[in-house]
């Protein structure tokens, strides 16, 4: 008797665990929201809608993980990995370093890293041509403008943010070669970078003190003081990764926003990872693959004229066919324009 | 660089200083008194979530501002009473404060608002709308002394002037009135003070309450007066470059104004200039900003003076026996 009970619990061992293993092959995508948080109503929130939707869509369920500090980057990465989170998608040029790391480790799990290229087997990266869209929105503002300066406030002087702030300049110039451009960054400390309305205010102010009528904010969640200040100021803000033009205490006086579709790249990835398409490589969303753009909705609608409207669409179609060539800051480490 | 440039930096650094300024005297209550607190920084960021849902809630920014003052003096309680109650590590409290409110903020405001940790945004009464003070039109056209007063000292909000006021008023209670005799002996000799009678317990307490009360305006003008809404972790290390002011000022009241007001001067340049020419030479913005922190560590290494904290400070008060 004793025996046969023993081989009945050795048996039901075996199967649970066998049960274990197919739940694990069955994994599920996951998403590790970065700094700045869930709803910095910018670039995490913009992740976080394209896995809401994935999710509401397909009666799909993923995993998720939000850093509270850089510290946590590497143990969060791996932790995701282990629980079985399969793709695993991390937000952020700062994920690079760690994923060069980790992901060899993990040679079963395909990691997915947004605006930075980490070269691996098991990695896919996505890119955004920021450049281009910044280029767009920088075109409005300098028909917008009335002064002839415009504003630019980025979170952090880093590759990837003086990405937009070239194109942004190269944008302006393109339609006003004479207009001022004032750019300012706010910190060099990413945990005070990315989440400092205070401080976005202030630039604001300094900004329009020297004249700017338009500014763009490239700062997480600094960019909702710029916007709001630039409401209270009676001066444009222009929005950045997500749709921001009606964000509360800013809607009407937010001329675009140019926004980053990274909750495409999420609800595609879970899509293609569901459906065994999954590719690792390099993959560039540009204005062509609507990756980026500048947002027009009925926030905005009485802000854009109708030669504004037009000469994006142009700008819009020049730039697909090559015919006008955004530079990119990040290819050189340098702007063309000042 | 022209005069209204100047006129408008000496502006924002104003701006900026208020919030450092309150911290920094908030610090120095509670640290004159013993208890060292680096939960200055939890404290603003609860009193500024609570002071913007208040504020939202009841259209009154003043009901905003009671609300955030009474909960950062409940996390000031929380410090009391794990650091003089029970004795425990100040340090420790002060960072599981800071955790508390970062955690607690941004999870109370999700629950309330369901907008991801924001609070909606205020309009109106139920934000600090900027002051005039009289006769500034009249003396706006006096030469360097009319700018000056209309441009840079009038039109802010209440609490820039209440925080300038609480400058002489800490200096006058510390150094002027007998509770301040006290509270300074019970962070240099609390054994004396117990020895003539007078509890230690109770004034440490006053202290670390009088410190959120100030933590809570700190906080209030954040989200209600710089802002119109809380944002998750909105005070940005505020709470801690007013601890680098406290120690810059040597924990006096009035050398805390000026040090608040240059840490404030440093935020105004940065934000103004991306590259500052001084004399010929540029000086990246990432410099100033770094500024507070170094003038801290030299001051702290003794090259300008010596900065010596009181001397029972940190230390739990053991009656004996």
């Amino acid at each position: 008797m004793g025996f046969v009970t023993t081989t009945r619990a050795a048996a039901t061992v075996t199967a649970s665990v066998l049960a274990m293993l197919a739940a694990t092959a069955e994994a599920e995508p996951g998403l590790i929201i970065d700094l700045g948080g869930k709803f910095d109503s910018s670039f995490n929130e913009a992740a976080y809608t394209g896995a809401q939707r994935w999710a509401e869509e397909t009666g799909g369920s993923y995993m998720e993980a939000e850093l509270k500090e850089e510290a946590q980057r590497e143990q969060n990465m791996r932790r995701m990995a282990e629980r079985g989170a399969n793709p695993l998608i991390v937000l952020g040029f700062a994920n690079a370093s760690t994923l060069r790391e980790v992901a060899p480790d993990y040679p079963e799990t395909t990691f997915v890293i947004v605006d930075e290229v980490v070269e691996a087997d098991n990695v896919k990266s996505v890119k955004f041509a920021e450049h281009e869209g910044s280029y767009l929105v920088g075109l409005m503002a300098g028909m917008a403008s009335e002064s002839g300066t415009v504003g630019f406030i980025g979170g952090m002087q880093i590759p990837l943010i003086q990405k937009f702030e070239c194109g942004y300049k190269q944008g302006v110039k393109s339609v006003n070669p004479d207009a001022e451009i004032v750019s300012n960054f706010v910190s060099s400390d990413a945990a005070v970078a990315w989440n400092n309305p205070v401080a976005g205010r202030e630039i604001t102010q300094a900004q329009i003190s020297q004249g700017a009528d338009v500014v763009f904010a490239a700062a997480g969640g600094t960019g909702e003081g710029v916007l709001q200040q630039a409401a209270e100021s009676g001066i444009l803000g222009i929005g950045v990764d997500s749709n921001q033009n009606g964000m509360e205490g800013a809607a009407g006086s937010v001329l675009t926003s140019m926004v980053k579709r990274v909750d495409l790249v999420v609800y595609d990835t879970f899509q293609a990872a569901a459906d065994g398409t999954l590719e690792p490589g390099l993959t560039i969303l540009d204005l062509e693959a609507d990756g980026v753009g500048a947002a027009m909705d009925e926030h905005n609608a009485e802000l854009v004229s109708p030669e504004m409207e037009a000469a994006v669409e142009a700008a819009e179609a020049a730039i697909i066919s090559g015919e006008i060539e955004v530079h990119d800051y990040s290819d050189d480490d340098s702007c063309p324009v000042e | 660089m022209d005069f209204a440039t100047l006129l408008q930096i000496l502006d924002s650094a104003l701006r900026l200083a208020t919030p450092l300024l309150l911290a920094c005297l908030a610090g120095l209550f509670s640290e004159r008194a013993g208890i060292f607190d680096i939960g200055l920084e939890g404290k603003m960021l609860a009193a500024a979530f609570f002071s913007a849902a208040y504020a939202y809630i009841t259209g009154s920014v003043w009901l905003g501002l009671a609300a955030g003052c009474i909960a950062s003096m409940v996390l000031a309680g929380i410090h009391g009473l794990a650091s003089i109650t029970f004795r425990g590590n100040q340090l420790i409290s002060g960072v599981a404060i800071n955790f508390l409110a970062a955690g607690l903020t941004v999870l109370i405001a999700q629950n309330w608002f369901e907008q991801g940790g924001r609070t909606p945004a205020l309009e109106g009464a139920a934000r600090f709308q900027n002051i005039t003070l009289p006769f500034s039109e009249t003396l706006a056209p006096v030469p360097v002394i009319g700018p000056i007063y209309s441009q840079v000292i009038s039109g802010h909000s209440a609490l820039v002037y209440i925080a300038l006021l609480a400058v002489p008023a800490t200096w006058y209670i510390l150094f002027r009135t007998r509770f301040g005799l006290r509270l300074r002996a019970v962070g240099e000799n609390p054994a004396a003070v117990d020895t003539s009678g007078v509890s230690v317990t109770g004034l440490r307490f006053a202290a670390v309450l009088i410190c959120g009360f100030l933590c809570g305006l700190a906080g209030a003008y954040l989200a209600t007066g710089l802002s119109a809404n809380f944002v998750k972790d909105m005070s940005a290390g505020r709470g801690f470059i007013a601890l680098a002011a406290l120690i810059f000022a040597k924990w006096r009241p009035w050398h805390a104004l000026g040090a608040c007001f240059l840490f404030g001067l440093l935020e105004a340049f940065g934000n103004r200039f991306q590259n500052l020419s001084v004399l010929g030479v540029d000086v990246p913005v990432q410099l100033m900003q770094a500024l507070p922190y170094v003038l801290t560590v030299v001051i702290l290494a003794g090259f300008v003076g010596k900065a010596i904290p009181p001397r029972a400070g940190g230390a739990p008060y053991v009656k004996e026996r």
